[in-house]
């Protein structure tokens, strides 16, 4: 059971690595996103389901499409279709592609292994999470959602002002 | 359930997770030094906030607390609220100068 920590490792810092090598950024947020998976089965071998879900579900998930959706909204243009053929070719894919069959493999692995629970760790599930989080840490909870809010807040602001500024702006120059 | 945990702590030492999320962290680090565009430094901005969420987990694991999954919701919210402002700053950056290039924003005017 403990090699799958130690796999999951490597690819989690294989992945990484490429993440700050690679030129192109959809390249690199590629390697992020197994990254992130790897980190998520390292999590859940560590005992820590819950964590590892919410790895997969905000980080991999929501965090990730908000990058992809700014790579969309930046390639606009006339490097587009140089995108686009880069897409289609199957080398870029080979990296993520390989990395991911091993976490794959891996998940696999486990599920074969015994059952839902991990062989090789004591479980911290997330009823055990829930109560501590609303208990001793309620105020970390009030403080975070304030700190969410004070994000929305900001991003609508920053897109907003400029939103008007850039249209006033280019109004004026055309 | 020690049994377990017994034999938990004998098979992944404590100090191979953390030497996993400290070999993360600097590879967050080592990405922000030395990129210059901007998405890049973000993402490796969120290598380094997953490694210290890593490295939490792993403290929780190793004293079977759930503190250390709490902490990570915890670097989750602040990480999602960082991105989101981040890549708003970066969206404006990119609108105002035509560049993601951090260089080229180095003078803090107007």
């Amino acid at each position: 059971m403990e090699f799958t920590f130690y796999l999951s490792g490597a690819i989690a810092i294989a992945a990484t690595l490429m993440v700050i090598v690679r030129l192109s950024a959809v390249h690199a947020l590629l390697y992020l996103i197994v990254s992130l998976l790897a980190v998520a089965i390292v999590f859940y071998v560590l005992g820590a389901p819950f964590a590892a879900a919410l790895e997969v579900i905000i980080y991999a998930g929501a965090i990730m499409v908000l990058f992809v959706f700014v790579m969309m909204m930046l390639n606009l243009g006339k490097t587009a279709a140089a995108k686009e053929r880069d897409w289609l070719n199957p080398g870029m894919w080979a990296g993520p592609a390989v990395l991911a069959a091993l976490l794959l493999a891996e998940l696999l692995y486990i599920l074969m292994q015994d059952g839902s629970t991990p062989a090789s760790a004591a479980v911290v599930d997330a009823k055990a999470v829930g109560i501590i989080l609303f208990g001793p840490y309620l105020l970390g909870v009030e403080l975070a959602s304030l700190l969410l809010l004070a994000g929305l807040v900001g991003a609508c602001h920053l897109g907003w002002y400029e939103g008007r500024r850039g249209n006033g702006h280019d109004h004026e120059n055309g | 359930m020690t049994m377990r945990t017994a034999e938990a702590i004998a098979a992944i030492p404590m100090h191979h997770g953390l030497m996993l999320a400290a070999i993360l962290f600097a590879l967050g680090v080592i990405g922000v030094l030395v990129r210059r565009n901007l998405i890049f430094i973000l993402m490796s901005i969120e290598i380094m906030l997953n490694a210290a969420g890593l490295a939490f987990v792993v403290a929780g694991a190793r004293w079977e607390q759930a503190d250390g999954q709490v902490m990570l919701i915890f670097i989750l919210a602040v990480a999602a609220v960082e991105v989101s402002v981040g890549l708003a700053l970066l969206l404006l950056l990119h609108r105002r100068f035509q560049t993601l290039d951090a260089d080229a924003v180095s003078k803090m005017r107007g």
